[in-house]
């Protein structure tokens, strides 16, 4: 007999969903928050923890899923979106999580990634971005900024990074959010939403490698730089920034301004409303991607960019099997096997 | 009024060729169905171009549909054939050489003009039709283009439509040349163009005209009489490779209970699998069309985590995109089959055209020490046999396992005594409901006596565990990297793999005896070639043996054992000595090799002049 007890549901805490494998990322590695975030988080979402499956690709954040006492599978590099699809078509009744990295997702597994997203099955997807290889150690990936020098790029990098956003909308994802490993509630928010979204709901996190590219998005972090240079946008709200909330964006025509609301004399009420529905809103939104150190850059957007309601590949697939053996019933094997045209030998 | 002579013969081999607009593959297997449901046995050969509409006339544009029936045991598709239908010059052109001397052409006057002369590549001026080329043989000449349009004038059709029943009136004419009921063909045709009745009607009409054409115009000689073949008593119906291997999954999925997953990317010549079984939702199967190979297999191995029975399909090229994963669904140990129908290669190479060199890749076509179980099926319906057999292995031993078929079987047809469900042998599928170790520990990697590990279902309470492509330590699949952690899975690995030789059936010989001067070793769609050609030489008083083998890796326990009896082995392959060199590897026999790479099946009269030429060569 099982000696093994599972609390019912409602009544985890976080250690529930610890495994009993060391986590082995580097120490300073914000890798840990989102690990921590997610096991925060899962308590709450009301779900058996048997009924979890995690799947990863190759790269650092794909070891997530050994540490998570849910079910898992660690799988090749690039094709975790490809794995979770088979899973989650198949079985539409688990959580399924896919937790990768900006090589893992967008390089080697960027066919997949974008045919996932037209699909549209309903799986959790974490892209932990660091803008840098660490695994292998340091190389650039493709969200590092042209002219990042790296092993592979002492004289600095040639390609035009990927903006995931802009990518993912391109590709018809049904749910984007940005969020990032230093403000654990931001996360969890963000974490819960996308959970909630029924679809292929992406979050990029932007993540701190220390120990290859250390402070790539402290300006969008640390609390001197944060208000001036993200922006947080919630459903509804209007978009403002700055340390005192002095900023806001106006769109004069398709061109989004920054206006400072004091001195401009305009009402809150005239900035740009955030609207999760609005693609054409989300994807100017998803271009708020300008170099931090540019002068009066528009700043980079956290939060739900866009959320569309379509249906899974997976109901699709599975509503395909049921109307067909309804219309049909199930074909006795006998009968597959004679197929319609038979003869006798006597 | 002359009346064509009757003759009573065995078999037949007839030969369609047009342009591959000109539907010759449609009436080739209405043409073969018939002949079928008439009760002969039979053997069919499709072949295609490469290309999907080549320029009209021209020898690329080529298709060829060749049916072997008769009364009598029918092994392979013909080396030669009897009747030709040379639908342009181009079809003459290629197909000529292979008909029998004094054999039947019906060739269209319509696709012989100039220009259609000029496409095939015959010399300035040739008319091949009437130049004496075709002295030797029995030329029926007929406008059937022209014939065709006068069948449906005032039909209302245009004039592309009626161009399009031309392969309708040859159709006719052969029913009427074999003697055959058109019944058959007119249900298909109701039933296919069911929503289309004034299609319906011009099909069956020309295909009218096609036999009173044959009945009425006084210029053929000779009708062909086939008896009932003389097969084993029961009911029958003819399938084709690619069919037979879905619905063996189809099985394998109701008899294990599993549902059955098929993540697959349209490749030639194995794109059918995923055509066929994608009409079988009503019995749970998810059919996915992934965004290329390796999304395919990946795909398959989460339906694989997740209890399915999961499976991909591919060719050649295929195969070599989809290593990695086999590597991964293999050190994961879960079931998965994966389907090769091989084509020529290396690289794009052969896309419609047969070869068997993906067995070296099959084997060791992966990093690392990867081994895995493949099978090799023989003919179109064993097809069926070897998938259903595929799944029994993935499943009772949570490994992958290879399917090798290819282009030549899985298009190809055969009648086949098909089995009852109750035939049906069975696939024991459990899923550990609890903690295997002490104490209530979980151990995923703990194996049983066929050093199997057990199968956990996500979902199951209590056995939250992680699988992964990192080496793992013994038991608890924990990842490990201990240097004799790693021997140790690895050589675990591959005992599993030999351990299944304990599990499948042993070496038997097809035909011959034990201690024959010759054994022939064949192994998947050489089969028939090698069957008759070794009953033909058997029955000239020659001593030769014919052992077949369906399990390639491991091989049956007993397969050095009845190797070791005969005088000399020789091994036909469509490759350039793969199976060859397995058995030299493992056995140390100095067997010889018989090898065709032309895209081509071995035909029966090359492999018994191999066979006569080896017993001579003392």
């Amino acid at each position: 007999m099982s000696t093994v007890t599972t609390p019912t549901n409602g009544t985890y805490t976080s250690k529930d969903f610890v495994s009993n494998q060391d986590v082995k990322w580097c120490p300073g590695c914000g890798d840990y928050s989102i690990l921590k975030q997610v096991q925060n988080v899962f308590p709450d979402l009301g779900i058996p923890k048997e009924q979890f499956a995690f799947v990863a690709g190759i790269g650092c954040s794909s070891r997530f899923p050994y540490y998570m006492d849910t079910y898992g599978v660690h799988s090749i590099h690039g094709r975790a979106f490809a794995v979770a699809t088979g899973l989650k078509a198949t079985r539409p009744d688990l959580s399924v999580w896919v937790v990768t990295g900006d090589g893992d997702a967008l390089s080697i597994g960027g066919n997949h990634f974008i045919h996932m997203l037209r699909r549209n099955p309903d799986l959790n997807v974490l892209l932990f971005n660091n803008e840098i290889y660490g695994l292998t150690k340091g190389q650039y990936s493709p969200t590092s900024p042209t002219g990042t020098v790296t092993k592979s790029t002492p004289f600095g990098s040639l390609d035009e990074p990927f903006n995931p956003a802009e990518l993912a909308l391109g590709a018809k994802s049904t749910f984007f959010a940005r969020t990032m490993d230093r403000d654990p509630k931001h996360m969890q928010v963000v974490l819960k939403r996308a959970h909630a979204h029924k679809g292929t709901s992406l979050i990029e996190i932007y993540q701190n490698c220390n120990v290859f590219n250390d402070g790539a998005f402290f300006i969008y972090s640390e609390k001197e730089t944060k208000k001036s240079h993200g922006i947080f946008v919630e459903h509804g709200k209007p978009l403002v920034f700055g340390t005192n909330e002095e900023f806001g964006i106006r769109m004069e025509g398709f061109k989004p301004v920054i206006v400072n609301i004091a001195e401009s004399g305009i009402s809150v009420n005239d900035l740009w409303i955030h609207d999760e529905r609005d693609k054409t809103k989300a994807s100017i939104l998803a271009r708020f991607f300008m170099d931090p150190k540019t002068p009066g850059h528009l700043p980079r957007p956290f939060g739900v960019f866009y959320v569309e309601d379509r249906r899974t590949l997976d109901d699709q697939m599975e509503d395909q099997v049921k109307e067909l053996q309804a219309k049909k019933g199930k074909t006795p094997l006998d009968k597959i096997l004679s197929g319609d045209k038979t003869w006798v030998i006597n | 009024m002359q009346t064509a002579e009757l003759k009573d013969v065995d078999s037949v081999v007839v030969r369609f060729a047009g342009d591959s607009g000109d539907g010759m593959q449609l009436t080739g297997t209405q043409f073969t169905d018939t002949a079928a449901f008439l009760g002969k046995d039979l053997a069919t050969f499709p072949e295609f171009p490469a290309e999907i509409r080549a320029p009209a006339g021209t020898l690329a544009g080529l298709s060829g549909f060749q049916v072997h029936f008769g009364s009598k045991e029918i092994f392979t598709p013909g080396d030669t054939y009897d009747v030709l239908i040379a639908m342009n010059a181009a079809a003459l052109k290629v197909d000529l050489a292979n008909l029998k001397k004094g054999g039947i052409v019906i060739a269209n006057i319509a696709g012989f003009d100039a220009k259609n002369i000029k496409l095939a590549e015959y010399p300035d001026g040739s008319k091949p039709l009437e130049d004496g080329t075709l002295d030797n043989y029995t030329v029926y000449k007929m406008d059937v283009t022209k014939m065709t349009k006068l069948a449906l004038e005032g039909s209302g059709l245009g004039n592309k439509d009626i161009e399009r029943s031309k392969n309708m009136f040859v159709l006719g004419l052969l029913y009427w040349m074999f003697d055959k009921s058109m019944d058959y063909t007119i249900t298909f045709i109701n039933e296919k163009f069911g929503k289309k009745p004034d299609i319906a009607a011009a099909n069956i009409k020309t295909m009218k005209a096609g036999y009173n054409y044959g009945d009425t115009a006084e210029i053929f000689t000779t009708r062909f009489r086939i008896g009932q073949a003389d097969m084993p008593k029961g009911t029958y119906r003819n399938i084709m490779g690619n069919q037979a291997t879905a619905i063996g999954f189809v099985c394998a999925s109701q008899k294990s209970g599993l549902p059955l997953y098929l993540g697959s990317y349209p490749i030639t010549p194995a794109s059918d699998i995923l055509h066929e079984l994608s009409k079988y939702k009503n019995m749970g199967v998810k059919t996915f069309q992934a965004e290329d190979e390796i999304a395919a297999i990946t795909s398959s191995i989460g339906a694989a985590f997740g209890g399915s029975l999961a499976i991909t399909t591919t060719s050649g090229p295929g195969v070599a995109l989809k290593g990695e994963a086999l590597g991964l669904a293999m050190i994961l140990e879960i079931p998965l089959v994966l389907v090769d129908v091989q084509r020529g290669g290396p690289s794009t190479g052969l896309p419609t055209k047969t070869e068997q060199s993906d067995l070296m890749i099959a084997m060791f076509g992966r990093h690392g020490e990867s081994p895995l179980p493949i099978l090799a099926a023989a003919t179109p319906s064993d097809c069926f046999n070897m998938a259903f057999e595929a799944s029994r292995i993935a499943i009772e031993h949570m490994t992958p396992v290879v399917l090798l078929t290819d282009g030549y079987i899985a298009n190809g047809s055969e009648p086949w005594k098909f089995p009852k469900e109750s035939d049906l042998g069975e696939i024991k599928v459990s899923f550990l409901q609890e903690p295997n170790g002490p104490n209530g520990k979980l151990l995923p990697y703990k194996r049983d006596e066929k050093l199997v590990r057990p199968w956990i279902r996500p979902g199951t309470k209590g056995l939250m565990h992680r699988i992964g492509g990192l080496e793992k330590q013994d038991e608890t699949g924990n990842v490990n990297y201990e240097a004799k952690n790693h021997e140790f899975m690895t050589k675990v690995r591959q005992a599993k793999v030999d351990k299944l030789a304990d599990y499948i059936p042993l070496q038997t010989i097809e035909t011959g005896k034990e201690d024959a001067d010759l054994c022939i070793l064949g192994w998947g769609s050489t089969f028939g070639a090698i069957k008759a050609a070794v009953i033909d030489v058997n029955a000239a008083g020659n001593n030769v043996a014919h052992v077949h083998l369906r399990y390639m890796n491991p091989f049956p326990k007993n397969l050095g054992e009845v190797l070791s009896k005969f005088k000399r082995i020789l091994i036909p392959e469509m490759n350039n000595r793969q199976l060859a060199r397995l058995i030299r590897d493992k056995f140390l026999f100095p067997a010889e090799s018989f090898n065709k790479i032309q895209g081509l099946p071995f035909s029966t009269e090359e492999m018994k002049a191999k066979i006569l030429e080896t017993l001579n060569k003392k």
